[in-house]
């Protein structure tokens, strides 16, 4: 294995059929396994991305770009490879456990094809590939929130719901390609940088605003975010907790590398807009989180708001690259500490047999491991050092001060209140006494590797603040 | 107005019926037809503009067949959900409502 950037791709893909072929009980095992090598090839793609300090190429089957297909790698695709298949390996050994033999049947060829189609996204250098990698993730997602033995009629509707944004998302981007390839005869971004920046006449303008608009409906910026509290609160709890941490990262990946890239000269007198979606997000999210009653609604509506904060970057962009490195931490530490929650969430859900903040009284004495999980990954959310989190907001808050933006600033420490706010809202009854008439009844116990793949992930989310200095090098190398 | 401008112009028409139709009709089978007319509408925009000096470019056609093996796949799997739909709930409308819905 030479080259890690078509493996990166082939792996998912043929783990997922061969977990298809052999059934959920080997498929699980094919899918760990499988995972870990990729995991092992995103640190060796990382660590030549880090070396050679210039982007990797892999002309896929030996035809190189005008032609066939071209696969790239820099510094942000490796951060996103490695946070990808960082995520997804806790969460496959938690899945394991998680479902029944009979209902996951769908779930591993799916997570596969998932894997597959966002690694080939990171790793994409022209326009149109793009969208079809955005496609598969997207179609694959739908798969997966709807997944789960019984589907009941809430979870098919939601999955629908999820369906018809991510499709109209892709076709607003798609158009936008038509209209780009039109003007200008090619879709490989690196040849469409200089030739925006040269002559952009309006319909690229246009076309500029159809993708982005796209991109954002499919990432869940506020006011489109309305598909997302649905899809991931009703999915299964592995479902949810990839969904969440990783797969709306995808489309956030794809805004940045359009906004750093060709689209540069277009869009930096409208950088205020999706900052301002994002501040809206941070507040309306936070707030429906603090007003949620069921466990995963709560989870779900914190991603709404911490994805505000990645698109609170945008004006903010400039060389200093301290916004850049912000979007980075954050988009890193959200994924593992949102993983994380919802995998803690899912387990307290098993073992109290409902889905509401008010039923997860008294687990503190009988699931430490699992609380635990989530109050860390709540201090990541919140922002408390030393956590990814804290250093996220902390470069935020510094690149917002540098342009003087102090309006920036409030709204960022205001998220942190009501984070915690909704944080303590589940530790505190979790702590309290369970009313007596409940006391008694029948609990099951969680499998071991439930809970501690939760508290992986959520130890990860916080540690990963001690190694914000290898993403920030990491990303100085990217190409913007 | 070449040829190629009109169908681009026809593309980006239907786009918009499409668009309008997935985000208001109610039956599930006609927002699944919506969006495949949405899609029509993208391809005909990349084949009408993909045109040099009058010859036809391989390349957008290329892209189309690619686009519409994807919206294949995307129909093939929004009617599997929309059936099953049907076998639970007896319609082939969303159930009105917000995040409580769906019992996890």
């Amino acid at each position: 294995m030479a080259d890690p950037l078509p493996w990166l791709i082939l792996l998912p893909l043929l783990w997922a059929t061969g977990a298809f072929l052999l059934g959920p009980a080997r498929g699980a095992r094919l899918a760990i396994a499988g995972t870990a090598v990729q995991l092992w090839l995103a640190f060796a793609l990382a660590a030549k991305v880090g070396a050679e300090r210039t982007a990797l190429h892999h002309p896929v089957g030996g035809w190189g770009a005008p032609l066939g297909i071209d696969l790239a790698a820099d510094g942000l695709a490796a951060l996103l490879l490695i946070l990808t298949q960082l995520v997804a390996l806790p969460l496959f050994v938690y899945a394991r456990g998680y479902f029944a033999a009979a209902a996951a049947s769908w779930f591993w060829p799916l997570a596969g094809f998932l894997l597959a189609g966002m690694n080939a996204l990171f790793l994409s250098a022209d326009l149109f590939n793009l969208y079809v990698t955005l496609e598969l993730v997207g179609l694959a997602a739908v798969g997966l929130v709807a997944v789960g033995g019984q589907a009941a009629g809430g979870q098919l509707a939601a999955a629908l719901r999820y369906l018809f944004a991510t499709l109209v998302g892709a076709g607003f981007y798609l158009l936008g390609v038509a209209l780009i390839y039109g003007t200008y005869g090619t879709v490989s971004i690196a040849s469409l940088t200089p030739l925006i920046a040269a002559d952009a006449p309006p319909v690229v303008g246009f076309a500029a605003g159809l993708m982005l608009a796209g991109l954002m409906v499919k990432t869940a910026l506020f006011p489109f975010h309305y598909w997302l509290p649905p899809a991931h609160g009703g999915a299964p709890a592995p479902v949810s907790a990839l969904l969440s941490a990783l797969v709306v990262k995808a489309s956030f990946y794809l805004i940045l590398r359009l906004w750093l890239g060709p689209f540069a000269p277009l869009v930096q007198a409208a950088a205020w807009l999706p900052a301002l979606l994002g501040a809206a997000a941070i507040l309306w999210g936070s707030w429906r989180a603090i007003r949620a009653e069921r466990l995963k609604e709560l989870v779900a509506w914190s991603t709404v708001a911490q994805l505000g904060y990645l698109f609170l970057i945008f004006p903010l962009l400039g060389d200093d690259r301290l916004a850049l490195h912000a979007g980075g931490m954050q988009v890193v530490s959200h994924g593992l500490a949102k993983a994380a929650m919802f995998a803690a969430v899912g387990v307290l859900i098993q073992v109290t047999g409902r889905d509401a903040v008010h039923a997860v009284a008294g687990v503190a004495v009988r699931l430490p491991v699992t609380l635990l999980a989530f109050g860390l990954a709540g201090v990541t959310l919140m922002g408390l050092p030393p956590s990814g989190g804290f250093l996220a907001k902390w470069l935020l808050i510094d690149a917002a001060l540098a342009r003087g933006r102090w309006d920036m600033v409030i709204v960022i420490l205001a998220g942190g209140l009501l984070a915690a706010a909704y944080v303590f809202r589940v530790l505190r009854q979790a702590f309290l006494l369970p009313p007596s008439g409940e006391r008694r009844r029948v609990e099951r116990r969680p499998a071991a590797p439930l809970e501690w793949a939760a508290f992986a992930l959520a130890a990860a989310s916080v540690l990963v603040g001690l190694r914000g200095m290898e993403i920030v090098r990491l990303l100085g190398g990217s190409a913007s | 107005m070449s040829t190629g401008t009109i169908f681009a112009c026809t593309g980006v028409i239907l786009f918009a019926m499409g668009v309008a139709g997935v985000i208001l009709l109610d039956h599930l089978l006609r927002r699944i037809l919506a969006f495949n007319l949405m899609g029509s509408g993208a391809f005909l925009v990349l084949v009408g503009l993909g045109q040099r000096a009058g010859h036809p470019d391989p390349v957008p056609q290329a892209m189309v067949l690619t686009g519409i093996v994807v919206a294949v796949a995307a129909t093939a799997l929004a009617l599997a959900l929309a059936r099953r739909l049907f076998a639970l709930t007896g319609g082939y409308v969303l159930p009105p409502g917000d995040a409580r819905d769906g019992d996890g």
